[in-house]
C-alpha cells in the first residue's frame, strides 16, 4: 500500500515534469524563429522580382530556378555579374568539377538569361563611396 | 494556424488549405543570425552555402569575437558531430606511419598555446574588381583576429614522425558537398611544410576560450594565421604530409590562385601560369567611426582601427583626409603575437565644413604600402588590399 502511494506520487512528478519541459521545449523552439521574408508562393513574382529566389523576372527565369538553385543559392547569382562567355565558362567548370548535369536545349535559354539580367557593369579602378547612411557623431 | 501566422510574420493566403503537420517554408530555414549567434548588422552573402561578412565599424574589438566573425563555407556544416568518437588522422606518402588520434588524446598529450590570429577570406573586397570576378562579393568584412586555443601542428607531426621528403600538407574535413556526393570534398586545401611547422601553426579546440562555434570548425580546426582563411580548414578529421604540393579541392585552378606574373584586367590566364597564394598582403581597416558620421564644425576626429601584413608586421598607419595628396601617421600598437593584426589611432583635424573622406594607409615590415586604387587584377578577385575610405560630413 505504502509502496504504492510512493509509485503514484513519483508518478505525478515525472508527468508534470515532462509538461513544462515539453512547455519550455516548445518556447524556446518557438523564440528561435524569427520573421522571414519568404512568399509561401513559390511562383509570386513582385516588382519584376522572383520573390523566393530574388531573381529577376525574365524570358528563362524558371529554367535557370530548375537548373541553377537544385544545389546552391540563387543568391550565387544574384551578387555575379558576368559576360555571356564568363556565365557559358562557369556552367563548364560547374559539369567539369561541381557535378552539374548537361542543360541539353535548355543551355542557350539559361546563358542568355544570365548574360542578359547579370551583366557587368564598367565600374572604373575604384567606385566613389555610395549608400552612405549619414548619422550624426557624438562621442 | 494562428500560431504559424504568428510565426511567419505575415497572414497565410491560402492557410486553411495547408496540410495538417506541413511546415511552410519560410519556418524550414532557422534564422543564420541566431542560428550562428551572430549579429544583426553582419550581411549575409549566400544562404546555401552560408556565408557571411562583417561591416567595418562591427570590428572595432582589439579580439574579434563570434558575433563580428565572418562565415566562409564551402560545403554544408557537417551534422551530429559527436566529440568522443571525433579522430584526427595523420597520414600521407611522408609520414613513417600512419597515426589516428582522439580528440581527448590529443588535448591531453600535447603542450595547448593560445595566439590571436589574423584570418583573411583571400576574396575580401573581390566585389570592387573590375571586370567583376566570380564567387561570393565580399566587401570589407571577411577578416576577423580571435584569441585561438590548441596544439602545435608539429608536436604531433614530431609524435607521428615525418620523411624527410615532406614538403606539404593538406587538410581533410567533414563538411559535405552541395550535391551531396559523398566522394567530393567541398574543399581540401593545405600550405607548406615550413607553415605547418611555425609556433603559430595550430590544431584548435577553442575560439576566445570557448568550444569553437560549428560554423567556424567545432570540434577540431587547422588554424595557419596571415594566409587565406581557406587554408585554416575547419573540421578537420585528417591531414596527409605530402612529397608534392597538396592537390586537394580548390588546390588547383583559379582557386585561391592569382597570375604568377602580371596581366592585364580581364586577361584569360592558364592554368599553369597561375601561383598559389601564400602570405596575405598588407591591409587596414578603420573600425571608428562608422562611414557617414557628420560632425560639428571644431570637432576634432578620433579614428582608429587595425592592420595587418600576413607573415610580416606593420611598421607604420598613416591617413589622408586629401584623397592622398597628405598623410599623417596614426599611433600603431605592437601585435600581441605574431600573426595578430596591430591597433592604430589617430585625433584628426578637419579644416571646413564639407564632405571628407578619411583613407587609412598601412605599410608592412618590407616597406609596402597598400595601393589607393584597386591592385592587380586577377581572375578569381583575390588580394584587394585597397586602402579603406570612410566618409565624413562636417556641418
Amino acid at each position: 500500500m505504502r509502496q504504492k502511494l510512493i509509485f503514484s506520487v513519483l508518478l505525478l512528478i515525472l508527468v508534470i515534469g515532462l509538461f513544462f519541459l515539453i512547455l519550455r521545449n516548445t518556447q524556446s523552439t518557438t523564440s528561435n524563429y524569427q520573421k522571414i521574408e519568404t512568399s509561401t508562393d513559390t511562383t509570386a513574382i513582385e516588382n519584376g522580382v522572383h520573390i523566393n529566389t530574388g531573381l529577376i523576372e525574365a524570358e528563362g527565369l524558371h529554367l535557370v530556378i530548375a537548373h541553377c538553385t537544385s544545389c546552391h543559392s540563387a543568391k550565387l547569382i544574384t551578387q555575379n555579374r558576368l559576360s555571356k562567355e564568363g556565365w557559358q565558362e562557369t556552367i563548364k567548370w560547374m559539369q567539369e568539377t561541381q557535378n552539374l548535369w548537361d542543360l541539353g536545349n535548355d543551355e542557350e535559354a539559361v546563358v542568355n538569361y544570365l548574360a542578359k539580367n547579370y551583366a557587368p557593369t564598367d565600374i572604373g579602378r575604384r567606385a566613389s563611396l555610395k549608400n552612405i547612411e549619414w548619422y550624426s557623431l557624438k562621442d | 494556424m494562428s500560431t504559424i501566422t504568428a510565426l511567419v510574420g505575415a497572414e497565410i493566403v491560402f492557410g486553411h488549405l495547408l496540410p495538417e503537420g506541413y511546415t511552410p517554408l519560410a519556418l524550414q530555414e532557422k534564422d543564420p543570425f541566431n542560428l550562428f549567434k551572430k549579429d544583426k548588422e553582419m550581411r549575409v552573402l549566400n544562404d546555401r552555402p552560408w556565408n557571411m561578412e562583417a561591416q567595418a565599424h562591427l570590428l572595432d574589438d582589439d579580439i574579434t569575437p563570434n558575433e563580428f566573425m565572418f562565415i566562409r563555407n564551402n560545403g554544408f556544416i557537417p551534422k551530429n558531430i559527436d566529440v568522443n568518437t571525433w579522430n584526427l588522422t595523420i597520414k600521407g606518402e611522408s609520414v613513417k606511419e600512419e597515426k589516428t588520434y582522439s580528440l581527448a588524446a590529443l588535448k591531453s598529450k600535447f603542450k595547448q598555446y593560445t595566439y590571436q590570429l589574423t584570418l583573411e577570406c583571400g576574396g575580401n573586397g573581390r566585389s570592387e574588381f573590375n571586370p567583376p570576378a566570380k564567387g561570393n562579393q565580399w566587401t570589407i568584412g571577411a577578416i576577423s583576429c580571435a584569441n585561438w586555443t590548441g596544439i602545435r601542428l608539429r608536436d604531433i607531426l614530431k609524435d607521428v614522425g615525418i620523411k624527410d621528403d615532406a614538403i606539404y600538407i593538406g587538410y581533410h574535413s567533414a563538411d559535405t558537398h552541395l550535391t551531396g556526393d559523398k566522394s567530393k570534398a567541398p574543399i581540401s586545401r593545405g600550405v607548406p611544410i615550413s607553415k605547418a611547422l611555425q609556433d603559430e601553426t595550430i590544431l584548435a579546440f577553442k575560439m576566445n576560450g570557448e568550444d569553437i562555434p560549428i560554423a567556424h570548425g567545432y570540434p577540431l580546426r587547422l588554424v595557419a594565421g596571415g594566409w587565406p582563411a581557406s587554408a585554416s580548414g575547419k573540421w578537420i578529421t585528417s591531414i596527409s604530409i605530402r612529397n608534392k604540393v597538396h592537390d586537394g579541392a580548390k588546390m588547383k585552378g583559379s582557386s585561391y590562385r592569382v597570375p604568377c606574373k602580371p596581366v592585364a584586367p580581364g586577361t584569360k590566364v592558364k592554368d599553369e601560369d597561375m601561383c598559389i597564394i601564400e602570405s596575405m598582403p598588407i591591409k587596414s581597416l578603420i573600425t571608428y567611426p562608422k562611414t557617414g558620421a557628420l560632425i560639428k564644425q571644431g570637432e576634432k576626429l578620433t579614428i582608429r582601427g587595425h592592420a595587418w601584413a600576413g607573415e610580416l608586421e606593420v611598421s607604420e598607419v598613416e591617413y589622408s583626409i586629401d584623397y592622398g595628396s597628405t598623410w599623417t601617421s596614426c599611433n600603431l600598437k605592437k601585435a600581441s603575437n605574431r600573426l595578430a593584426w596591430q591597433h592604430f589611432s589617430a585625433t584628426v583635424t578637419l579644416p571646413s565644413k564639407g564632405y571628407f573622406e578619411v583613407w587609412a594607409r598601412a605599410t608592412d615590415s618590407n616597406g609596402k604600402s597598400q595601393p589607393m586604387l584597386l591592385p592587380g587584377w586577377n581572375p578569381k578577385g583575390y588580394l584587394n588590399n585597397a586602402c579603406h575610405r570612410i566618409a565624413i560630413k562636417v556641418v
